[in-house]
């Protein structure tokens, strides 16, 4: 099969690879109809995350068709059209069993911290990704589920990470009417934060970063004002006047380990690896918040260190609320709301890529060129 | 202002903002939103028809984080260790627990060894790597590389420049070390 594969910080390419095989009697094999590159997938391909092997597949959004299953897959069979969440969990484990589906014990020999992801390096469990035209899906009876007939490949293939991941950054942020709710990063995921965000009943929602056409986007998507940090000396003064100096009720960190605004922060972690992630956004985050206000965290970030502003945290008596999303436990009513069209996870789509042009894909996409801001993946065979 | 026990008057309000922004409110209440409580003990809800999975065979030695009790049930099988960055990341797996910052530093350093002993072994492979075609610049002329990346106020182009650093970085480590290790080799012979 043909399938993306890692070459080393800032190259990818396309090879041939082995079909993946049945390794567990509840795995299935899913033919890729449609993936996508994340902007987490960026810091596996910027180098940052430890243990990213040559020779990988990245890719953790994605639908598809079952092609085989397992002897013990009762729920699916091959022909099915199917959605995958990007965390593969066991469904049984302490935390699966209270719907910890993000922090699963069964799946990551690797870490304990973190459960695991498709294409995530083996940090995340080792599993091959799915940028590829197959990919192997453990616990084929627990993950996927069949696409609802009435809904499209890419809405379905933005609800296996980026609007759940969004919908959640919202939720954690315990959002209630009136709230003025602060989103930092205007990619796919902080898009969908800001939109959710009003779904919660937010009275205000203000998206920050730096890039214009994302920031334009955060106005006609999510309804949001925006703050371009770039043209104001100290963003956290600026939200505080925009605020009447108290601070917004509740901040969301939509960006993670690479965020710019700091060129120590980011060189010292997204270039010299010295830090787990470039926690720019973080700090800001902590600082516009107002004292007793509620952070949550969904940019991703690695597992070293990061210089987090915790005195101020602490001072301020915040409540800090972080995990992955656990993509499945958000579908019912994200369901909802695409189909009653308060959410149209498509409409952030910039870009289709074919999996031969991969490599042209992730560099548009890191180097934020072309006005990218979502670009998916189209396997050759699909 | 936060002098006094009010808070600033919203802009708009609940009704304003119900009629402007399609769904607003729709997950006022709490109970509306699908992972609340964060933690609800419902083992039947995931699908999952097995207390413990099976396990899954071990079809060479897999390397695990020392604060597990056992190999996971399921693990990936992609790209088993192997050469000197093998080595490396096999002993930042048996020696330190994840709580410990030499884990994760000799694992990224497995992982920049990796890169070179890639690099190096694509050459006697029938495709070697191709550092054009492989980052994908050849994209940047149907991209709009000026227009996109200057008079846009964005701040990253201050730390552009550092990334060919990181891309050749290792090629030209490796070519000194091609150089070093040649020369040696020459001396040697000399003497001989």
């Amino acid at each position: 099969m043909r399938a993306m594969v890692y070459r080393g910080p800032y190259k990818v390419r396309v090879e041939e690879k082995d079909v993946p095989r049945i390794e567990h009697p509840n795995d299935a094999i899913v033919r890729v109809a449609l993936g996508a590159i994340c902007g987490s997938d960026l810091h596996l391909y910027h180098g940052m995350m430890p243990d990213t092997r040559v020779g990988m597949t990245f890719g953790h959004e994605f639908v598809g068709v079952v092609e085989e299953v397992g002897p013990s897959v009762r729920n699916l069979q091959r022909g099915d059209r199917v959605m995958v969440p990007f965390n593969i969990y066991c469904g049984s484990c302490f935390f699966c069993a209270r719907g910890l589906y993000a922090n699963c014990h069964n799946v990551n020999p690797n870490a304990t911290a973190v459960g695991g992801i498709y294409g995530y390096s083996h940090t995340c469990g080792g599993y091959d990704g799915a940028q590829a035209e197959f990919v192997r899906v453990p616990f084929a009876d627990v993950g996927p589920s069949v696409i609802p007939e009435w809904m499209d490949d890419e809405d379905a293939v933005l609800l296996t990470d980026a609007l759940a991941t969004g919908y959640f950054g919202a939720q954690l942020a315990d959002i209630v009417e009136g709230d003025v709710v602060v989103v930092f990063g205007a990619g796919p995921v902080g898009l969908f934060a800001a939109r959710s965000a009003w779904l919660m009943g937010a009275g205000r929602v203000i998206v920050v970063d730096h890039l214009e056409y994302r920031l334009e986007k955060a106005r006609t998507f999510a309804y949001a004002e925006t703050i371009n940090f770039v043209e104001h000396d100290d963003v956290v003064v600026t939200l505080k006047r925009a605020t009447e100096h108290l601070g917004a009720d509740r901040v969301i960190d939509a960006v993670g380990a690479e965020a710019d605004g700091n060129l120590l922060q980011h060189v010292t972690s997204a270039k010299l690896k010295l830090q787990g992630g470039s926690p720019v956004a973080l700090n800001w985050a902590i600082d516009s918040v107002r004292k007793g206000g509620t952070v949550s965290v969904m940019g991703a970030y690695g597992p070293m260190f990061s210089a987090v502003k915790f005195g101020d945290a602490m001072n301020k008596g915040l409540t800090l609320r972080m995990n992955q999303a656990p993509v499945k436990r958000q579908w019912p009513r994200l369901f909802e709301h695409v189909r009653n069209g308060y959410l149209k996870p498509s409409d952030v789509v910039t870009h289709r890529i074919p999996l031969e042009h991969i490599a042209e894909g992730y560099h548009l996409f890191s180097a934020k060129l072309d006005g990218c801001i979502k670009p998916l993946v189209v396997p050759s065979a699909a | 202002m936060p002098y006094g026990p009010d808070k600033p008057p919203l802009p708009e309000s609940s009704e304003q903002l119900r009629a402007r922004i399609p769904g607003w409110g729709a997950d006022l209440d709490p109970q509306d939103r699908p992972a609340v409580p964060r933690e609800r003990f419902d083992p039947e809800a995931s699908g999952a028809h097995w207390d413990v999975p099976e396990q899954q065979p071990e079809r060479w030695p897999r390397e695990r984080s020392i604060e597990h009790a056992r190999l996971t049930p399921v693990f990936g099988t992609s790209t088993p260790l192997k050469g000197l960055s093998g080595v490396v990341r096999r002993y930042a797996y048996a020696r330190y627990s994840e709580g410990r910052a030499a884990h994760w530093l000799l694992l990224l350093a497995g992982d920049r060894i990796d890169a070179v002993e890639s690099y190096l072994a694509s050459f006697v492979s029938l495709r070697p790597d191709n550092p054009v075609t492989e980052t994908g610049v050849l994209a940047e002329p149907g991209a709009h590389p000026v227009g996109s990346r200057y008079g846009q106020k964005r701040t990253d182009t201050v730390h552009l420049p550092l990334d060919p650093v990181i891309v050749a970085g290792p090629w030209v480590l490796a070519a000194a070390a091609a150089v070093v290790v040649l020369r040696v080799g020459l001396r040697r012979r000399r003497r001989v």
